[in-house]
């Protein structure tokens, strides 16, 4: 099942088209983490995913088929947007019983415990709470609902180091103890490497990579060697994204690893997410997807 | 806390069962009881003293209509009411949920949006229309005896025909609903309070000045004496059945020393002896054996024909207006849920 599934998705806001030809499919059961810079489009299409916009152009859906925004997509997604907004004027207390009556099931114990451990006073305004209890209790509410699939746009932006490590292991908790699918955003690959499974890339409102984690690394690898025979190699390479540095060359190149040949004279060294990320999103016109591959850009760049 | 974990996952169906609307009961009531306080307390204090009002009046047993003036300084007060309803109470409703990003919380629950708007707006409309109305009831009460048999002021005119239980309950949903649209269309408190405000003076004025003389057919008379109430809607002169100019009259009736300063002013000229209160007319004060320019104008042929809405139509077009006014109000938050709907993030 796909918790999330675009195809041909576009969504236009007055001339600009915010996501355009965005087609993907992340399956559930894992933590995928979508990252982008700035105006991406990933705010876009998690808003198009929980039924918070309509789409310009192309298809959505969600939990395996269902319409976002539908009844059943509602019941089973629990979303957490941007800055996690809550009712200020509302006590803790009252938007726990609130976020029970709008829907069919609400774990007040659950909500409840985990407010009392992260010293959250139930007394207190939602507007008087720090950013980071804020964001936990929005995770709470979203949590206390029990949903198939949580989605989170940048959770983390406006929490400290402590705060993020403590929003992270609690939705990781609930990923590995209930099977929770979980997709969420942030412009920061740093903070999402360490619990992310599956990588969305996105740039300039369409998706650049998509896959596991794990796979991405394995097919993608960076090889050293003299600058003076890079772009003989880049020609018959898939380069995504090449470095020179004095005599040296850096090539990323996306590979089968185990049975690739090194070129004489070149090293490989096994990439990191974040570099892989960073190669990508510095040349746009390169993508990674499952489906259908897009031209390689096999240029090198000065 | 990670050793908190969630109980096991409950079944997920593909049609799940509605959550309930009485859930949403509590809600509105929670993030809306301040407004609805606020709107009950302001017309309860009011109601307090036009109870006072009509308490006096009736003791003093007699009507003094030479309290117009004071009627109508008040009553443009009460006009206020449905607007600053709708501004207050209605346009906040959606605009503050867009305004400070909540929608987003909200419109992802389970309720469903649609639904959640549904059950927001119909209580709220509900109970600001029953205030609303409760006043209005008070109202007609403590003035009625004011209004109703006013020889000067008619009952339909625009001081005080919109201020009975029915018409102000009516403006008042109409302000609200308004008030909702203006929330969902603006997406920001104080520009939707003003654009509330904005539109249902210019809905209230348009009804007024055009709309309301057209509920029922009018009638004409040639009397110049009109029943007490009569709303007019326009006077003329007629000679045989054709129009008179005023220059025309005033030239017959230069004849016997008397003037009319505009169409209308002779129904209220002075006949001969009479003690109306109708002093301001240009009309020298006839002196004894004078002639009633009137019955003079009168045989001539010169007829003033009124064309008016007698005092016995006020509950007919309160109804009337109450009715379309409803109507109008469902629509309006028809269009609002409808753009709730619309609405992306």
């Amino acid at each position: 099942m796909n918790v999330i599934e675009a195809a041909g998705l576009g969504k236009r806001y007055g001339s600009t088209w915010a996501l355009r030809e965005c087609t993907l499919a992340i399956p559930d059961g894992h933590v995928a983490a979508l990252v982008g810079p700035n105006g991406a489009g990933k705010t876009t299409l998690l808003n198009l995913a929980v039924g918070l916009a309509t789409p310009t152009a192309g298809t959505v859906s969600v939990l395996g088929g269902t319409r976002p925004g539908s009844p059943a997509a509602l019941d089973g997604i629990a979303f957490v947007a941007q800055d996690a907004p809550l009712h200020a004027n509302l006590s803790v207390a009252d938007t726990l019983h609130l976020t029970r009556n709008l829907n069919r099931r609400f774990d007040q114990g659950y909500a409840r415990a985990r407010l009392d451990e992260l010293g959250i006073p139930l007394t207190r305004k939602a507007g008087k709470l720090s950013g980071g209890q804020q964001a936990q209790l929005a995770l709470t509410l979203a949590l206390g609902r029990r949903p198939r699939l949580l989605v989170l746009d940048e959770p983390m932006a406006s929490l400290d180091p402590l705060a993020r490590h403590d929003f992270m292991a609690t939705a990781m908790t609930a990923m590995a103890d209930d099977g929770v699918s979980v997709v969420l955003s942030s412009h920061v690959l740093t903070e999402l490497e360490r619990v992310a499974d599956y990588l969305v890339l996105m740039s300039r409102g369409s998706v650049q990579v998509a896959g596991e984690v794990d796979d991405l690394l394995a097919s993608h690898r960076v090889l050293t060697g003299p600058a003076a025979e890079a772009g003989r190699y880049a020609e018959r390479l898939a380069v995504v994204h090449a470095r020179r540095g004095g005599a040296q060359a850096h090539l990323l190149i996306r590979t089968n690893a185990s049975t690739d040949p090194v070129p004489p004279g070149w090293e490989a060294h096994p990439v990191s997410l974040e570099e892989l990320a960073l190669a990508y999103l510095r040349e746009p016109g390169a993508a990674s997807l499952p489906g259908p591959v897009r031209a390689e850009r096999t240029e090198v760049s000065p | 806390m990670t050793a908190l974990t969630l109980p096991a996952q409950p079944g997920h169906e593909a049609s799940p069962r509605p959550v309930p609307w009485r859930r949403m009961a509590w809600i509105t009531w929670r993030q809306h009881r301040l407004a609805v306080a606020g709107v009950v307390a302001v017309l309860g204090a009011v109601s307090v003293y036009l109870y006072i009002t009509g308490e006096q009046l009736r003791h003093q047993g007699f009507i003094s209509y030479g309290a117009g003036p004071v009627l109508s300084i008040t009553a443009v007060l009460f006009q206020a009411i449905p607007p600053l309803i709708g501004a207050f109470v209605g346009a906040p409703v959606l605009a503050r949920e867009l305004e400070t990003g909540t929608f987003r919380f909200t419109w992802t629950q389970g309720f469903g949006r649609a639904r959640w708007t549904v059950a927001t707006l119909a209580p709220l409309a509900l109970a600001v229309t029953i205030a609303a109305a409760a006043f209005g009831l008070v109202f007609s009460w403590s003035y009625g005896p004011q209004i109703i048999g006013n020889p000067v002021l008619s009952p339909l005119a625009a001081t005080t025909f919109d201020l009975h239980e029915v018409t102000l309950a009516g403006w008042t949903l109409v302000a609200f609903a308004i008030g909702s649209v203006a929330g969902i269309a603006i997406r920001r408190v104080v520009p939707a309070m003003f654009a509330t405000l904005v539109a249902w003076s210019g809905l209230a004025v348009l009804t007024g000045a055009f709309l309301r003389r057209h509920y029922q057919a009018p009638l004409v008379t040639s009397n110049f004496t009109l029943p007490d109430g009569a709303w007019i809607e326009s006077q003329r002169w007629a000679q045989d059945g054709h129009p008179v100019s005023l220059s025309a009259v005033d030239q017959v009736l230069q004849k016997i020393g008397a003037t009319v300063a505009a169409p209308g002013h002779l129904g209220q000229l002075p006949a001969a002896g009479s003690q109306s209160a109708a002093g301001s007319q240009s009309a020298p004060a006839p002196g004894p054996g004078s002639v009633n320019p009137a019955q003079y104008l009168l045989h001539h042929g010169i007829t003033q024909l009124t064309t008016y809405q007698p005092a016995s139509r006020l509950w007919p077009f309160q109804w009337i207006e109450g009715g379309w006014l409803l109507a109008l109000s469902l629509l309006l938050m028809a269009a609002a849920v409808w753009l709730v709907l619309r609405r992306a993030a």
